[in-house]
């Protein structure tokens, strides 16, 4: 693939590089909080980027993301409740379970279409919240704090901000090449084929729901890992961050950034965390911002930010 | 015995609030081809408007029906400013759109009527226990909402199956355009329809709200079993929503009464009860799971596409 030089790319690369160096910027000037808030991004971006790979594509709306951010982390906090704190045993469990529960309500909601898969998974995601809820041993609707951080053997220490920043980014960056390549790869030709025309994809002799399904399970097991960051990164796991607004959140950071470009979705969850702290400084009523800007964007500017920048470069 | 039959009374009413808001879902979605994420805030603001119009009124019956006009005032609003024009537009758009709806409600709620909730009190007529068989005592203001909840869903059919306005309600979702070329007002329809849905769902708000307290985020979560609803009803059918809610309806209600001592019987108690809130809090999910495995399509899909 031949690098060109326009303005989408510059900014992605910009972008990348703000984002490695960000930690030296934190050290450079004293200030911690900056880190904290670009963690938390870092780890909402890969799963915003998981999103982005059946969203846009694959073509499913999926309405309940948020569950493999709540299943990823429940796996490290209950092993971590019961006493297996080794990270090689609690990221392979969290990824495991985010994928088996993506195969199940993937083969259950895909045989529907359209709304009533935006509706399903949204029905399914909130099933899980409340089998979360009804964890009483693990805290049930209070949550589950975390006590130790997921160890790695001496190899990474989580504990550490900076090492647990580029752990994350590491992750993202891992999660955004995996998706290019499964993009580019024959299957991902295949899954945006199905996306444009299922009939004459079925007619050529593809499954489409096999191909479909693969692609819904990947995505998840991404979001799963994003999960299993997100329980280390705020040491506790409750229903709460699997609550069905979540799984909305996830969606407006997609939509933000540009549905169906790579980077895009890191863009747009950059974009939507940066807004939401800048307004919750300014008003404990943020959302009486954001709701009406939601409907602006969805109203006049599809397509988003990676949509803007690509027409700047064209024109 | 006793037990059972006042259970399946609380499923019978549940379930009917159900179809309510469920009701107005699928005209919308049936006619317009728009997903209302935002029906849910209807719910939850006919409940906020009862709460205050009865405080200022000081009459329940005064402020239910002023609650009622500004709920079906509210829809209409809501329709003219911003969702006419995500009308035709991708599904996902409209998924997003009232999505920011839904935040901007809850917070206007939160900065109006404060983040604590409001209670909205019963008058002394509606809360004495009624004799309905001989030794069987149901709360009045439970049976009041199967009455009045019946009365509209009678009303609904008739006004959909008999009346003209109904007859363009049906002609519309069969087919949009054609009825627009035939030199009927579509955009008025859609409004009407619209404002219709708000209503109802502001009804099945303000009578669950004596219930349950008047809070924040009280349409979330029943506009999601309102999908459910839907999904196992087949999409834009009127019939099968009413039938699959009472049917989601009694199965919520009687697992989450009976669940609990029903896997008393299988497992040891400690068991049981930790695993029974949960597995009543998914059981209608399974039953979803169920039909769309045997019927992708809904039990009752609406005879059209």
């Amino acid at each position: 693939m031949k690098l060109q030089i326009n303005v989408r790319n510059v900014v992605v690369a910009l972008v990348a590089l703000g984002l490695l160096l960000l930690p030296l910027y934190s050290a450079a000037t004293g200030n911690i909080f900056i880190l904290t808030l670009f963690t938390r991004i870092v780890i909402f971006a890969l799963a915003a980027a998981s999103l982005n790979l059946i969203m846009g594509y694959g073509g499913m709306m999926s309405f309940g993301h948020a569950a493999y951010l709540g299943i990823g982390g429940y796996a490290v906090g209950i092993l971590a409740f019961e006493g297996i704190g080794s990270g090689f045993i609690q990221w392979p469990v969290a990824l495991a379970a985010s994928a088996l529960y993506a195969l199940v309500i993937g083969a259950l909601s895909l045989r529907t279409r359209g709304v009533y898969f935006i509706m399903i998974t949204l029905a399914f995601a909130q099933m899980a919240y409340y089998v979360a809820s009804g964890l009483s041993r693990y805290g049930g609707d209070d949550g589950l704090t975390i006590y130790r951080r997921s160890t790695f053997g001496g190899l990474i220490d989580l504990s550490n901000r900076v090492q647990f920043y580029y752990l994350c980014l590491f992750c993202l960056f891992g999660g955004v090449y995996l998706i290019w390549r499964i993009v580019n790869s024959r299957f991902g030709m295949v899954v945006q084929g199905i996306r444009s025309n299922e009939q004459r994809m079925q007619a050529i002799g593809y499954h489409a729901n096999r191909y479909r399904l693969v692609c819904f399970v990947i995505s998840g097991t991404i979001c799963g890992l994003a999960g299993a960051l997100l329980a280390n990164n705020t040491d506790f796991v409750s229903p709460a961050g699997m609550y069905w607004t979540r799984s909305g959140e996830l969606m407006v950071m997609v939509v933000f950034g540009g549905m169906g470009s790579l980077f895009g979705p890191v863009i747009g969850t950059i974009l939507f965390l940066l807004l939401e702290e800048l307004l919750s400084q300014f008003t404990e009523y943020w959302a009486l911002v954001m709701g009406p800007l939601l409907l602006l964007i969805v109203l006049f500017a599809r397509g988003g930010i990676m949509g803007l920048l690509g027409r700047v470069g064209r024109g | 015995m006793l037990v059972l039959i006042e259970q399946s009374l609380n499923g019978l009413q549940f379930g009917l609030l159900l179809f309510l808001l469920a009701a107005g879902l699928t005209l919308v979605f049936g006619i317009m081809d728009f997903v209302n994420l935002a029906h849910g805030s209807l719910y939850m603001m006919g409940a906020y408007f009862a709460a205050t119009f009865v405080a200022w009124t000081g009459s329940f019956l005064l402020g239910v029906v002023l609650a009622l006009g500004a709920t079906l005032l509210l829809g209409i609003a809501l329709e003219f400013v911003a969702l006419r024009h995500l009308y035709g537009r991708d599904h996902l758009d409209q998924v997003l759109a009232t999505f920011g709806l839904i935040l901007f409600f809850n917070d206007a709620v939160r900065l109006i009527w404060g983040p604590a909730g409001l209670v909205l009190p019963l008058p002394a007529w509606l809360t004495v226990p009624v004799q309905i068989m001989p030794g069987v005592f149901y709360p009045a203001y439970r049976l009041s909402i199967i009455v009045v909840a019946l009365a509209v869903a009678a009303m609904l059919y008739v006004v959909v199956m008999r009346t003209r306005v109904g007859m363009l309600i049906r002609a519309g979702a069969s087919n949009r355009e054609m009825i627009g070329a035939l030199g009927i007002n579509i955009k008025l329809l859609f409004t009407l329809v619209f404002g219709l849905g708000a209503a109802l769902a502001g009804l099945a708000g303000l009578m669950q709200a004596p219930i349950l307290t008047v809070q924040i985020g009280m349409g979330e979560n029943i506009l999601i079993l309102a999908f459910v609803i839907i999904v196992i009803g087949g999409i834009g059918s009127i019939r099968g929503a009413f039938l699959a809610a009472i049917f989601v309806g009694m199965i919520d209600t009687l697992g989450r009464a009976f669940l609990p001592d029903l896997l008393r019987m299988v497992l040891s108690s400690a068991a049981a009860s930790t695993a029974a809130p949960a597995l009543s809090s998914m059981l209608i999910y399974l039953l979803m799971a169920i039909v769309l495995v045997l019927r992708p399509e809904g039990l009752f899909p609406a005879a059209r596409r």
